[in-house]
């Protein structure tokens, strides 16, 4: 069974430098739980210490019914998948996909059926007897994915598997892992800064921030409802715009700007209101009174990004590239999409 | 890469006078001497010479002292690179896992190579020396009446010691360095793969440290059949008769000692071949020297 649990667990370097700051976790069994937050965050601190390959300062980690702390990662009943593969470059395809089965005591002929099994599902099976200094990076990729699946484990855990693969690759493999591991059922624990990677991927989100996990939830949760505004500023791309306001009574007002008229009840004074690109619009009236000051527009071709500014705050809006615009526009604000976050905390103050 | 044009077609061998030069006066000239005169008698006393043809290559080859020279020889090589690679790859193994007092650790094995081989002849000597060695002392607690420089067996045992511990440190600097440059992640996976840490090392480790294995194994070689003569000359005590010796030393005691300069000539060409063979193997391999990515 494949369900980890991860109770107050901290990491200290030498020299008192705490990088993962007691985190707890539940991750059920056939879970994909994606770790996602800037570089130098902890998540590959986190992951390592799941795999056992870095020590646990404090807390406890159970897999399956098994507290692990101690136990050697061969013990652990995991799989992992590195950034740069790490395959045995001295042995075979066939090889390497074998030499974790064979160090476990699987009779010969299971290690046959599986590595077939394995390669048959990867599409590895012209490149068995090759050294993997004869691949391509998608193929080394698939023969990593491939050492993991073998044995079947309890979970995988993936330290940014995808990030030396070239943009298109790294799309379809993306979707590959995705049906494999909901194929197999197995638990995934998967590491990226790639917040768009995070969104597909992922069941449940957990979104770190120097060390903390700021918060956990589906990707429509964390994206819809961010718990701060780090969340906020680090799920969606284009970032969700961030802007200091005042709210008194239904007034939210950005500078001498009224934005919107709908304040949720219990929310008064200083905060930061936070906006999706796509949640901003250009107003139907010219009277709608927020004004914004283009600076610059980047065109995607599906949709164009507005960049400018009101009363001196920096926006961004999401907009249908046929729209026709001037060196100001005014523009609508969806009442119904504002998030509201405290300006000193930053955390989520409406629902 | 960018290409760097000269202006003169002179300039490069110019620059590559000096080192033509040294090439050409301490090796190829020396190496042509030394064909020559194997194929002469020369006269003991200098007066002139006489040409012989392959005689002094038939005397050595049946010279049964040629052969027990022969055979130390290639014993004293395999003993001296058989441990100094395994010690020094057991060292450069532990070493790679401290973490604490590392530099400490590293500088105390690579000093000795500082020491160069008459150093530690002198050093082995004075250690193994028959009155007052402390390892003529300990075999002695154990009962072994250990005579280095008059009983044959003593003096070799003696030969291989020293020669290992002057041989150890630059081994593991290679072994240290071939061990750091496997990639860590590759390590970490076989650790996900593979409970035992031993099998780990057999399994995962030394097939990838085998290239710089089979580099070190060429250069210990090399190390033990010819820049142990310092070494050979002091633990010796000058008195080659009754003990053992390698051929290069052979060839020194019998030309200068023996003023056998044609036998000793013959010898040395003898010695040139294996040293070609050698670097046959060692430019075959680099050649196609596995790189691994
Ligand atoms: N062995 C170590 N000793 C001291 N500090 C370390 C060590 N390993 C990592 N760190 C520190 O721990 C922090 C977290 O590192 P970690 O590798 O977990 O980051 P990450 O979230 O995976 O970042 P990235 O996205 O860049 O991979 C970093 O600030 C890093 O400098
Ligand atoms: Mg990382």
């Amino acid at each position: 069974m494949g369900r980890i649990h991860l109770e107050a667990v901290r990491k200290t370097y030498a020299g008192n430098l705490e990088v993962v700051k007691g985190v707890d976790l539940d991750i059920a069994d056939g879970e994909f739980i994606v770790l996602v937050g800037p570089s130098g965050c902890g998540k590959s601190t986190l992951l390592r210490m799941i795999a056992g390959l870095e020590t646990i300062t404090s807390g406890t980690i159970t897999i399956g019914e098994r507290v692990v702390n101690k136990l050697d990662p061969a013990d652990r009943n995991i799989a992992m998948v590195f950034q740069n593969y790490a395959l045995y470059p001295h042995m075979s395809v066939y090889e390497n996909l074998a030499y974790g089965l064979r160090n476990h005591g699987t009779p010969k002929s299971e290690i046959e059926a599986r590595v077939q099994e394995a390669a048959r599902m990867l599409q590895l099976e012209p490149y068995l007897t090759r050294k993997p200094r004869a691949l391509s990076g998608g193929q080394r990729q698939r023969v990593a994915m491939g050492r993991a699946i073998v044995r079947k484990p309890d979970a995988f855990l993936f330290d940014e598997p995808l990030s030396n693969l070239d943009a298109k690759l790294r799309v379809s493999m993306r979707g590959e892992i995705r049906q494999l591991q909901r194929r197999l059922g197995t638990t995934a624990v998967y590491v990226t800064h790639d917040q768009l990677e995070a969104m597909t991927l992922a069941d449940r989100l957990v979104v770190l921030n120097g060390g903390q996990i700021e918060q956990i939830g589906t990707p429509l949760e964390v994206y819809h409802a961010p718990a701060s505004t780090f969340v906020a500023g680090f799920i969606g791309s284009p970032a969700m715009n961030l802007l200091p306001a005042e709210v008194s009574g239904q007034d939210i007002r950005v500078g001498q700007t009224r934005v919107a008229s709908c304040a949720p009840e219990g929310i008064a004074g200083a905060v930061t209101l936070g906006v999706r690109p796509e949640d901003v619009t250009l107003a139907r009236d010219a009277s709608s009174g927020v004004s914004l000051k283009i600076s610059y527009i980047e065109e995607l071709g599906a949709q164009r990004l507005v960049h400018g500014t009101v009363e001196g705050q920096q926006l961004t809006m999401a907009i249908s590239p046929s729209e026709p615009l001037s060196d100001t526009v005014e523009i609508a604000i969806a009442s119904d999409k504002l998030h509201f976050f405290g300006s000193d905390s930053g955390a989520r103050l409406n629902r | 890469m960018k290409r760097v044009q000269f202006q003169s077609r002179w300039v490069p061998y110019v620059l590559l006078l000096p080192q033509l030069t040294i090439v050409c006066l301490f090796f190829l000239w020396p190496a042509g001497e030394a064909i020559r005169s194997s194929f002469y008698l020369e006269d003991p006393f200098g007066f002139g010479s006489t040409f012989v043809g392959l005689d002094n290559f038939k005397t050595i080859l049946s010279d049964p002292e040629y052969f027990k020279a022969a055979a130390f020889t290639a014993v004293f090589t395999f003993l001296v690179a058989f441990f100094a690679l395994s010690l020094s790859l057991l060292l450069a193994v532990k070493a790679d896992k401290v973490v604490k007092g590392a530099t400490v650790y590293k500088t105390l094995i690579i000093w000795v190579y500082a020491v160069a081989p008459p150093v530690t002849g002198l050093i082995g000597a004075m250690l193994f020396d028959v009155n007052i060695g402390p390892f003529t002392h300990l075999a002695h607690d154990f009962g072994w009446d250990m005579r280095v420089g008059v009983n044959y067996y003593d003096t070799a045992f003696a030969m291989v010691v020293a020669a290992v511990w002057n041989q150890i440190p630059i081994n593991f600097i290679y072994f240290l360095s071939g061990l750091q440059s496997i990639p860590k992640a590759v390590q970490e996976a076989a650790s996900i793969d593979c409970r035992s840490s031993f099998k780990r090392f057999w399994t995962v480790t030394f097939p990838l440290l085998a290239p710089t294995g089979f580099f070190m194994l060429v250069i210990n070689i090399t190390y033990a059949m010819f820049d142990t003569f310092g070494l050979v000359d002091v633990m010796t005590k000058n008195e080659p008769a009754n003990n053992p010796v390698t051929l290069v030393y052979k060839v020194y005691a019998d030309g200068f000692r023996g003023n056998d300069l044609g036998g000793s000539s013959a010898q040395s060409v003898v010695l040139m071949i294996v040293v070609f063979a050698l670097t046959i193997v060692q430019f075959r391999f680099v050649e196609r020297r596995v790189h691994y990515n």
